[in-house]
């Protein structure tokens, strides 16, 4: 009898989602959705308001990742007040800016990794669920230090972002044009000469232990890490102009699984010549892909780990040597191993660890020119790789400074197919001729979804959290099995 | 000069000029009475209510009324602070006050008075008005989801010849501030600024200038709404 699995929710994954996988009368996998059951649209929530608002209004959309939503809204009303696309403003508004997204990436990525992956990798994917998580990691002899890393790095990101944006959380600091503050000596210089651990150099060294501890794994668990969720597909990201990895500004650069680039270098403001979104009935996400290739070859990944494959090189030291070893274990070809994003994460750590700390010996930041102001646009287009990937910021306004459209291609969106090729992969190798879901296929599942970091409730722009759920179904749609459970690990059935 | 007299607020001693209404003179004497339609400087209305204190047991607005010789008021008790909350509390339904993101944030009066008042749920159910917002004007835009009609905007923000730039549209539920359109263009970059100062709430914004002062250095992050006079004592 044919039958349908359905997983949900996932855990220690931001929001929730819905899996759902159909069996044929066999036994076998036929199909696996990864879908969003729930939507709520700032999109029609910000028209009308004025335009300057669209920075701190629409990062209330996501309480995971705030910033990027925050500096994508107002590289977008830079060019409407005429400051440019993303490159004309004051050396203390860009630097202010950038150093309050490397701090957000610093506390996401280390969030991410300790909290989030390192119960899978250190604890491992079948350990009892009471003990994979940090807890369990902070419990363990060998790995408790590594635990206070993981919370100490995300303070500091923390704080940058506080000193940058105004708040923690939900800040105002990017304004129109800029940005309302720079950063005073104190501030600088707690972060440069802190006490220890709290100061850019132990970031530095933690970021570095950090991909050490990910190939020393790696080392001893190569097959699982490189064929847990592998598949060849197009990746997407912005990169700087002269092909550095850049997370504030760039170009958009996509190159395939061999490593043609497929979309060269080109402005972001032509995005919707380039990528198109196609709506599925069964789910709330869309499908963006290039629309060069189509909407069956098209579709990409973004993430840390679509930025190693798109990027030329790291402008930082110590995460180019990082990036050279990488680049090295697939010959310089695309990474197409899922499970390898945790290590490009990790390089992103490091290198966004690297970059606070060159911002920080900039005087640049204690300059007090922080506005420009030009020709003023109805029209403005702002991208920014956010933790998770290319995030899309579009807004159109009236001649009385009201937004009149908003549209947003959030990163989680932009890595739909991918999530769902992973989910169907892990699928077919775990749930073929299963009639219940256990544990340990849960969350096999739930790994493959967690490398890519999903922020469900920016993916589906809602306001609060979603339930997910896996369901087994048989070829006559009949459920056969159903669990689901909570954000703190409990199963339901 | 005018003949000095004697009063009490909660049983201090104070000192005024004969004439003075009991808002002004308590803060000539460093005592803090709640306001947001008062202005120091300007015609008082008595719209707001939230300046409402006791004398002989009967209620009555302190911008309007004049203090005597040997007057006895009393202002700080709970029934007076619950009423100020009461009315804090309906202002806030009856608009749409969404302060996470408004640029007012932090130096508005209605929220500071807010947290003055330990302002939680507001105990009636919100109206959820449909509003619009007013853009019409080249330098300013006024948010009438936030407008608590004080009318501080109406007698502050003169043209030279005196005559009121804003006035009152419509009545009752449906009034609105507007800018009269025969007096639009005498709105000049110093009055709109003075406007969206004196607006006590985010009700109006200079265009295009939004969130300009940083988190930590807006009016009320370093002290909250009424110390100034309080930590004078
Ligand atoms: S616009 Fe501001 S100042 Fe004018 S009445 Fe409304 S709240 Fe008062
Ligand atoms: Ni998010």
């Amino acid at each position: 009898m044919a039958q349908k699995v359905t997983i949900s929710p996932v855990t220690r994954v931001e929001g929730h989602g819905k899996v759902t996988i159909k069996l044929d009368d066999e036994g076998h996998v036929t199909q696996s959705r990864f879908h969003i059951v729930e939507f709520r649209g700032f999109e029609r929530f910000v028209q009308g308001r004025p335009y300057w608002e669209a920075p701190v209004l629409v990062q209330r959309l996501c309480g995971i990742c705030p910033v990027s939503h925050h500096l994508g809204a107002a590289k977008a009303v830079d060019m409407i007040v005429g400051a440019g696309a993303g490159d004309g403003l004051t050396p203390t508004g860009e630097k202010m800016r950038r150093l309050m997204h490397y701090g957000q990436i610093l506390q996401s990525h280390a969030l991410h990794f300790f909290h989030l992956t390192s119960p899978d990798l250190l604890l491992g994917i079948d350990a009892d669920p009471a003990v994979r998580n940090v807890i369990g990691v902070a419990r363990s002899p060998d790995y408790k230090d590594l635990a206070v890393q993981g919370v100490m790095m995300r303070k500091f990101g923390q704080e940058i972002i506080e000193a940058t944006a105004g708040k923690k959380i939900h800040g105002t600091g990017a304004i129109p044009g800029g940005i309302n503050k720079s950063l005073s000596l104190e501030e600088r210089d707690r972060f440069l000469k802190g006490k220890d651990p709290l100061n850019a150099d132990t970031m530095i060294d933690w970021a570095e232990a950090a991909v050490a501890l990910f190939r020393d794994y790696h080392q001893k668990h190569r097959e699982m890490i490189d064929g847990y969720s592998q598949f060849p597909s197009n990746h997407l990201s912005l990169v700087g102009r002269d092909g550095a990895l850049d997370l504030y500004h760039g170009k958009l650069r996509a190159v395939d699984a061999d490593g043609k680039k497929i979309l060269n270098d080109v402005n972001y403001q032509d995005y919707l010549s380039h990528i198109a979104e196609e709506v599925r009935s069964w789910t709330y996400m869309k499908f963006p892909f290039l629309t060069n290739l189509g909407n069956e070859k098209g579709w990409y990944r973004v993430g840390p780990l679509a930025r190693l494959n798109t990027c030329d090189f790291i402008p930082t030291p110590r995460a180019q040597k990082a990036f050279e070893e990488f680049k090295a274990y697939t010959g310089g070809k695309p990474d197409n191993m899922c499970m390898h994003t945790h290590w490009a994460r990790l390089i992103e750590a490091l290198f966004a660890a690297e970059s606070i700390k060159e911002l920080l010996e900039d005087p640049d930041l204690q300059g007090e020119d922080r506005v420009v102001k030009g020709t003023r646009q109805n029209e403005g287009i702002g991208l920014i790789e956010a933790p998770r990937g290319t995030l899309f910021h579009h807004y159109r306004v009236n001649e009385f400074d009201q937004i009149q459209m908003a549209n947003l291609i959030v990163s989680t969106t932009n890595n739909n197919q991918a999530m769902n090729e992973a989910v169907g992969q892990v699928a077919r190798r775990e749930m073929d001729g299963q009639k219940t879901i256990t544990e340990p296929m849960m969350n096999a599942v739930e790994v493959a979804i967690r490398a890519y970091d999903p922020c469900l409730s920016c993916a589906t722009h809602a306001l609060g959290k979603m339930p997910l759920e896996i369901t087994l179904l048989n070829h006559n749609e009949e459920v056969v099995d159903r669990k689901s459970r909570h954000t703190n690990g409990v199963q339901q059935n | 000069m005018s003949k000095q007299i004697t009063f009490t607020i909660d049983g201090e001693t104070c000192k005024a000029e004969e004439g003075t209404y009991i808002l002004d003179a308590a803060r000539k004497n460093n005592k803090y009475i709640p306001t947001l339609c008062n202005l120091e400087g300007i015609p008082p209305k008595g719209a707001c209510r939230m300046c409402t204190v006791k004398i002989n047991g009967k209620l009555v607005t302190s911008c309007t009324t004049r203090v005597t010789d040997g007057m006895q008021i009393e202002s700080e008790d709970p029934g007076l602070d619950d009423l100020r909350k009461s009315i804090l509390e309906m202002l806030f339904v009856e608009g749409n006050h969404l302060c996470p993101s408004c640029e007012k944030s932090g130096s508005c009066e209605l929220q500071a008075l807010a947290y003055r008042y330990r302002m939680t749920v507001p105990r009636y159910p919100f109206f959820f008005p449909r509003r619009n917002i007013d853009s019409t004007h080249p330098k300013i835009i006024k948010d009438h989801n936030r407008c608590i009609l004080c009318k501080r905007c109406i007698r502050a923000i003169k043209d030279q010849n005196g005559k009121s730039i804003f006035a009152f549209l419509n009545r009752g539920h449906h009034t609105k501030i507007y800018v009269d359109p025969d007096l639009a263009d005498k709105l000049t970059d110093e009055l709109a600024d003075r406007a969206v100062e004196i607006c006590p709430v985010g009700a109006i914004m200079k265009r295009g200038d939004g969130f300009k002062d940083p988190i930590g250095e807006r009016k009320y992050d370093k002290q909250p709404i009424g110390s100034e006079l309080e930590q004078q004592l």
